[in-house]
């Protein structure tokens, strides 16, 4: 059974069709990458996919269950996080307070009045931030981080939940190169325990890190497959590839 | 600083030292933390205790409504401040429970202080409860307007129905309230009392700080500046708008029966609109998201006022509304963001982690 299974995916915007039966399959431990023009409707299936937006018609399953009705707090608390393509973190916060607060978010009531958690997740705070190389900044505010830095502060709140499933929408847009060649470095390791659904204009950077490609044009799913297989394939380079 | 900055991002391909790491966030916050809040607390704390002691006995009784409106200011505080939570009817709560006590005193001879203010926390925490449920409790998160309408017009109906209603006094309300009682001694106005009401907000303080510096403070911020964002977390941020307008709900209730008590009537205005509005330019002008600024700001505007309407007798709500909107122009964080950076006024949140490796050279 694949970790996340979305099918016959409609949504409509009024006269505007932006999906039209858009499909999605990601196994377990798989980085799956979504492509496509822009305005093929990729960020749209993202958001029906994270609870964002409800499709018109379709299913959506994560891990054998129909979460097609779940809103976003349901959908976290199954396993799935999201990175929101404009970044935000709380800029007031500290980096520190940024990452407790997406740790704790499942912490009861009474653990959360008694500040009872904290000692816990203090350990799990400063793994995130060193792992994101952030560590430094932990207590700074973070309007205070360059654009880059907030995109990994934000990586690292939708990976503190240990999610089984994280979607990034765009997460190098605004990237220097060298922010994206280690920020593909940073996505490396969570693969162990965490599958990924990534939207990206960056060619380069989604087939230097995901295994499969779903190329969406004009609402439909134009093919899917390994990188090798879409790279070969002849309509997605008529299509895509070529104008890009 | 800057140095090490450079060294973790020199290193970051390899392993990292953490204790180093840890060493310098540490460091950098030290040099963050001046304390002035606890300096502002204090300095109020003190003046409160001494005010009677240099203040005529008209200007205590002043004094101590000025401290049952600061009780009030905090539960708007609460609720606007620190979640994010447009409340245009927090008088609901405070004149409701004011009405509720007056009821008990008038009918039931009920006066005795230790029923008298957990029954008005308790009608503030139920109406709140009610209200808070049906505006706040949706499967999916209501809208600002939808919030701030809801309160404003559960505020706007209780002032109709209160003068309506011939039960409640109509027009007049509720006159003469007995004093309240403890054994066999009547709180009237004067030294007595001020410091009851004060000992009273000491506490809620206290208690407001500790919830507000809480890793529950945390999700409130989180509320506060991105309610979707939080929910995405897997946060129940309905709930925790719920319970934060509950809690505030009660403090308004308590405010209120201290109030009809020290007034020695209530009347519809005190459920109503002006009142609800009050209690926020409170807190605007004072400071929002600072428990400290709601009490300064209800200081302040009251005492402008009073010495305004003693000394401009006819133009003094425009001398006062000009310098609100100036405040608010100009400190949309309120006075209290004259001394108080950002930084200290957002503060950490839940008790400090262990330093570790503290005794490393």
């Amino acid at each position: 059974m694949p970790l996340l299974e979305a099918a016959g995916i409609k949504k409509v915007f009024g006269k505007l069709t932006a999906l039209d039966g858009a499909a999605l399959t990601v196994g377990e431990n798989e980085f799956h990458g979504l492509i496509g023009p822009n305005g093929s409707g990729k960020s749209t299936l993202m958001k029906c996919i994270a609870g964002a937006e409800v499709p018109t018609q379709g299913k959506v399953s994560f891990v054998n269950t129909d979460i097609t009705a779940f809103t976003p707090t349901e959908r976290a608390r199954a396993g799935m996080s999201l990175k929101f393509q404009i970044t935000s973190v709380l800029p007031t916060l500290t980096l520190y307070d940024n990452i407790l607060l997406a740790l704790q978010a499942q912490c009861s009531l009474l653990d959360l009045v008694f500040s009872r958690t904290r000692g816990l997740l203090h350990d799990q705070v400063m793994t995130m931030l060193t792992q994101f190389r952030l560590a430094d900044r932990a207590f700074d505010a973070a309007a205070a981080l360059s654009h880059g830095q907030q995109q990994w502060l934000e990586i690292a709140m939708a990976l503190a939940g240990k999610p089984k499933l994280l979607l990034l929408d765009e997460p190098t847009g605004g990237m220097s190169l060298e922010e994206r060649r280690v920020t593909g470095e940073l996505l490396q390791p969570i693969k162990q325990h965490c599958s990924l659904v990534i939207v990206e204009h960056d060619l380069d950077f989604i087939r230097d890190i995901c295994d499969r490609l779903t190329v969406i044009d004009q609402g439909k799913v134009l093919a899917s497959g390994t990188v090798s297989e879409i790279q070969a394939n002849k309509s997605v380079q008529e299509i895509y590839l070529r104008r890009a | 600083m800057g140095a090490a900055k450079q060294a973790v991002h020199a290193d970051a391909g390899g392993e990292i030292d953490v204790s180093v790491v840890e060493r310098t966030a540490a460091a950098g916050r030290a040099t963050a933390e001046r304390k002035i809040l606890p300096i502002v607390e204090g300095v109020v704390l003190v003046a409160a205790l001494l005010a009677p002691l240099v203040l005529q006995d008209y200007l205590t009784v002043f004094a101590t409504r000025v401290i049952i409106l600061a009780l009030f200011a905090l539960s708007f505080d609460l609720v606007w401040g620190y979640a994010g939570i447009m409340s245009f009817g927090q008088a609901l709560f405070f004149g409701s429970a004011g009405y509720g006590v007056a009821l008990l005193a008038r009918d039931l001879d009920i006066t005795n202080i230790f029923l008298v203010l957990p029954a008005g926390t308790l009608i503030g925490l139920t109406f709140a409860l009610l209200l808070g449920g049906f505006l706040l409790l949706g499967r999916h998160p209501s809208s600002v307007i939808f919030v701030s309408l809801g309160t404003l017009t559960g505020s706007y109906a209780a002032d109709r129905l209160a003068r309506g209603w011939y039960y409640l006094g109509g027009q007049n309300g509720i006159p003469s309230i007995a004093p309240m009682s403890l054994g066999g001694y009547d709180f009237t106005e004067g030294p007595a009392f001020y410091y009851l009401v004060l000992g009273i907000l000491v506490v809620v303080y206290l208690l407001c700080r500790f919830l507000v510096r809480s890793q529950f403070g945390l999700a409130l911020a989180g509320l506060r500046e991105n309610e979707q964002r939080i929910a995405f977390f897997g946060y129940k941020a309905q709930h925790l708008k719920a319970i934060i307008f509950t809690i505030g709900g009660a403090i308004a209730g308590l405010a209120g029966s201290l109030y009809a008590f020290h007034e020695g009537f209530v009347w519809p205005n005190m459920v109503g609109v002006v009142v609800s509005t009050q209690v926020v330019l409170y807190v605007l002008f004072g400071g929002s998201g600072t428990l400290i600024g709601a009490v300064i700001g209800t200081v302040i505007v009251e005492g402008v006022s009073f010495w305004l309407s003693d000394n401009y007798r006819d133009i003094w709500p425009i001398i006062l509304g000009l310098l609100l909107l100036l405040v608010i122009l100009f400190r949309p964080l309120g006075l209290i963001s004259f001394v108080l950076g950002e930084r200290e006024r957002v503060g950490s949140f839940g008790a400090k982690p262990k330093e570790k490796r503290n005794a490393a050279p």
